[in-house]
C-alpha cells in the first residue's frame, strides 16, 4: 500500500542503535518455578510433606547448586538476546536464543499503544510497553522498560508515526495532555454495586449451596462450588473496581489517553481516526441515576473500554470528542422497525432502532440493557444484508456492517425495500466518508 | 471517483444462466453476472455419485442380510438425492455478482439471503484458490478479504479466466482506490 519512498529507504539503511530491555527483566519469570513447586505441593498435601522429610540439607544444596545457576544463565542470555531499536519507520524487536525471531512493526500502522505497570513492577520501577498493531501479540511487547525510558519511547514512537522527522522525533518529547474527565471512586463503586453480575452470582450461591449442602452433606463439594461462584461474583465486583480505579480520560495532539488501575496500572495512548466503533451501554439499574458505559474497539488492541461509569450527557460529549464530527443521535431520532417484525423477535423487537446520519451508522438493541453502536462511516470495511426465510415472509431483513476491528454492527429487523436501499447507500457513504478522514500520519 | 454508473457486463455474462427473477430495487439495478454452469455439473456429479453408493448400499446390505422387503430403505436417500438435484440447481441459481464502479455485490442464498458489497477501496487481498474437484471441472473460486474477518466475500465456480481476469481487475481497482483501515 503505501510503500517508503526512497529517501525513507536510504534513511533506513543507516545504522541503527539497537537498545536492551531493563536489567529486571530476567527477574520476571522467577517466581514460575517457586509457583509450580507450591502447586504442585497443595495439590498433594501428604506426599509433598513425605517428600519434604526426605530431603537432606546435602540433595537440597546439590540441587539448588544446579537449578539456580541454569535459571541465571537462561534468564541472562533470554535477556542479552532480546534487543530493539527504533529507526524512521519502524520498531524492530529482535528476540530469542535458539529460535531466533525478528519483528518488524510499522508506525504509520499503530492502533494504539500501551504502557503498563503490574504491581511489582510498579515496585521495582520499570513499565511494560505494547504497540497495537493488527496481527501483534504478547511476544511483541517490550516488558520490561525503565518507566521513565517507556515513556520516553511512546512519545518517540508516537512522535514519529505522527510524521515527525526521525532527527526531531526524541525531541519533541511527550504532547501535553487535556483531563477530559475522571471517574471517582464512590461512582464506580455505587455503579458495580448496581450491576447485574454480581448480584445473579450471588443469588446462584445463595440457592444453590444450601441446597448442596441438604443433598451431599459433603465439606469439600460444597467449597468446590462456592469457590467459583463467589470468584464469579468477586471478579465482576471487586476485580472491576480494581481495575477500573481512577479512570482518567485525556485528551492530547496524540490522540486518546486512558489511565486506570489500582494497583496494576495501565496506560493506553489511541491515536487520532483509530477508533472502530463506539457503543454506549446502559444497564437497566443504573437508568434511574442516568449513567452509561462507553466501550470501543480499537483493530488489535485488547482494551475495549472508553468509560467504566459517566452521566449520559458526559459520556456524548466525550464520544463526539473520540469520534470527530459525530453526534450521538437522540432516542427518538431512532427509527423503529416495523410493526409486523413482531413476528420474528416478539417482545424484545421493540429494543431495535437505527439512525443513519452523515457521520455516523447508529444501531440499537436491548429493551432492559439497552446498546446503542455507533460505527463512522469511514470506518465500514463491507456491507451485508442477510435474510432469513421467516424474515422475508414478514418483508424484513437485517443489515450488518463490519468494521477492522473484527466486530460487525446489525441493524435488525429493517423492512426490506429500505434495508436494500440502505445496502447500497450504506456502501457510498462508506466509500466517500473516507475522503475528510485525517491521513494515517496524523501531524502530516 | 465516479459515481454508480452500471458497468458493461463482463465476458462471463454471456455464457451464465439468466439470474433468477428477483423484483427491481433500485432503476440503477446493477449488470449482475450469473455462475457458468460448471459448478453446477460438478455439485450433481458428486451428489449423484456419493448418494448413489449410499442408495446401492442401503438397498444391498439390509436386501441380503434380512430380505428383500427391508431394501425399501434405499427409498430414503434416493428422495435426498432428487431433492438434492432440484436444491442445487436453486442454489446455483441464486448465486450472482456484479462490478460496480466502485464496489463489488455479491449475492447469494435461497432461504437464508445474503448480499454483500465491499468498496473496491477496502480490499486488502484477493485470493483465487481452486480444489483437485473444482480443477477437474475446469473451475476456481475467488475470495476477497478486508480488515474484517466477518466480510465473507466468495464467488465460487468460476472459469479459470474470469477468475484471473476479476482478480487482477479487483487488485488494479482496490490499490488505486485503497484505504486501508
Amino acid at each position: 500500500m503505501t510503500a517508503p519512498d526512497v529517501h525513507e529507504d536510504v534513511r533506513d539503511r543507516l545504522p541503527v542503535t539497537e537498545r536492551r530491555l531493563h536489567p529486571v527483566t530476567p527477574f520476571r519469570r522467577a517466581w514460575a518455578p517457586v509457583a509450580v513447586l507450591f502447586g504442585w505441593a497443595l495439590h498433594d498435601p501428604d506426599q509433598a510433606q513425605r517428600h519434604l522429610t526426605r530431603l537432606t540439607t546435602t540433595t537440597l544444596l546439590l540441587g539448588l547448586a544446579v537449578l539456580v545457576p541454569a535459571a541465571a544463565l537462561y534468564g541472562f542470555l533470554s535477556w542479552w538476546f532480546t534487543r530493539f531499536a527504533v529507526t524512521g519507520t519502524e520498531l524492530r524487536i529482535r528476540t530469542g536464543l535458539l529460535f531466533r525471531r525478528t519483528a518488524h512493526i510499522r508506525l504509520e500502522r499503530i492502533q494504539a499503544i500501551d504502557v503498563t505497570q503490574p504491581l511489582l513492577a510498579r515496585v521495582a520501577g520499570v513499565a511494560k510497553l505494547r504497540l497495537d498493531v493488527i496481527g501483534t501479540d504478547k511476544k511483541d511487547e517490550l516488558a520490561f522498560l525503565g518507566a521513565g525510558e517507556a515513556r520516553a519511547l511512546r512519545a518517540e514512537l508516537l512522535a514519529r508515526a505522527a510524521g515527525f522527522a526521525p532527527e526531531t522525533a526524541h525531541e519533541v518529547g511527550e504532547a501535553p495532555a487535556r483531563e477530559m474527565l475522571r471517574v471517582p471512586p464512590g461512582v464506580l463503586a455505587v455503579s458495580l454495586l448496581l450491576t447485574g453480575a454480581t448480584w445473579g452470582w450471588l443469588v446462584v450461591a445463595a440457592v444453590a449451596l444450601p441446597l448442596l449442602w441438604t443433598v451431599t452433606h459433603s465439606l469439600w463439594t460444597l467449597l468446590a462450588a462456592a469457590v467459583p461462584m463467589l470468584g464469579a461474583a468477586g471478579a465482576s465486583s471487586v476485580g472491576r473496581f480494581v481495575a477500573e480505579y481512577d479512570w482518567t480520560l485525556g485528551e492530547s495532539p496524540d490522540g486518546l489517553r486512558i489511565d486506570h488501575g489500582l494497583l496494576d496500572r495501565a496506560h493506553e495512548t489511541v491515536p487520532p481516526g483509530r477508533v472502530q466503533t463506539v457503543r454506549i451501554v446502559e444497564p437497566l439499574l443504573w437508568r434511574r441515576r442516568g449513567w452509561v458505559r462507553v466501550e470501543l474497539d480499537v483493530a488489535g488492541s485488547s482494551n475495549s473500554l472508553l468509560l467504566p461509569v459517566a452521566p449520559r450527557d458526559l459520556a456524548e460529549s466525550v464520544v463526539a470528542r473520540v469520534l470527530p464530527g459525530v453526534s450521538v443521535p437522540p432516542r427518538e431520532a431512532l427509527l423503529p422497525p416495523p410493526r409486523r417484525a413482531r413476528w420474528c423477535v416478539p417482545v424484545w423487537w421493540r429494543g431495535y432502532g437505527l439512525a443513519v446520519t452523515d457521520a455516523v451508522f447508529a444501531a440499537h438493541q436491548g429493551l432492559l440493557r439497552r446498546s446503542l453502536s455507533l460505527v463512522p462511516h469511514a470506518k465500514v470495511q463491507s456491507v451485508r444484508l442477510v435474510q432469513g426465510p421467516w424474515q422475508r415472509a414478514r418483508g424484513v431483513a437485517d443489515v450488518v456492517v463490519d468494521t477492522g476491528a473484527d466486530k460487525s454492527v446489525t441493524a435488525h429487523l429493517r423492512d426490506a425495500a429500505a434495508a436494500a436501499a440502505l445496502l447500497r447507500s450504506q456502501a457510498e457513504r462508506s466509500r466517500t466518508g473516507r475522503r475528510d478522514a485525517r491521513p494515517d500520519r496524523w501531524m502530516s | 471517483m465516479e459515481t454508480g454508473s452500471p458497468r458493461d457486463t463482463g465476458p462471463a455474462g454471456t455464457d451464465g444462466a439468466a439470474p433468477a427473477a428477483r423484483p427491481a430495487t433500485t432503476k440503477d439495478e446493477p449488470a449482475w453476472i450469473a455462475l457458468p454452469p460448471g459448478l453446477l455439473r460438478m455439485r450433481r456429479l458428486l451428489l449423484v455419485v456419493w448418494l448413489g453408493l449410499l442408495t446401492l448400499a442401503t438397498a444391498l446390505v439390509p436386501g441380503l442380510l434380512a430380505g428383500p422387503g427391508w431394501a425399501a430403505f434405499a427409498a430414503l436417500p434416493l428422495a435426498v438425492l432428487l431433492w438434492g438435484w432440484v436444491m442445487l440447481e436453486r442454489n446455483w441459481r441464486s448465486w450472482r455478482y456484479a462490478e460496480r464502479a466502485d464496489d463489488l455485490l455479491i449475492s447469494r442464498g435461497v432461504l437464508w439471503r445474503q448480499e454483500t458489497v465491499v468498496p473496491y477501496g477496502r480490499m486488502q487481498l484477493v485470493e483465487v484458490t481452486s480444489g483437485p474437484a473444482e480443477r477437474y471441472f475446469g473451475l476456481a473460486s475467488v475470495q476477497l478479504h478486508t480488515a474484517a474477518a466477518a466480510t465473507d466475500a466468495t464467488i465460487p465456480g468460476l472459469h479459470p479466466a474470469e477468475a484471473e481476469r476479476l482478480r487482477d481487475r479487483l487488485t488494479e481497482l482496490g490499490e488505486a482506490r485503497s484505504a486501508g483501515l
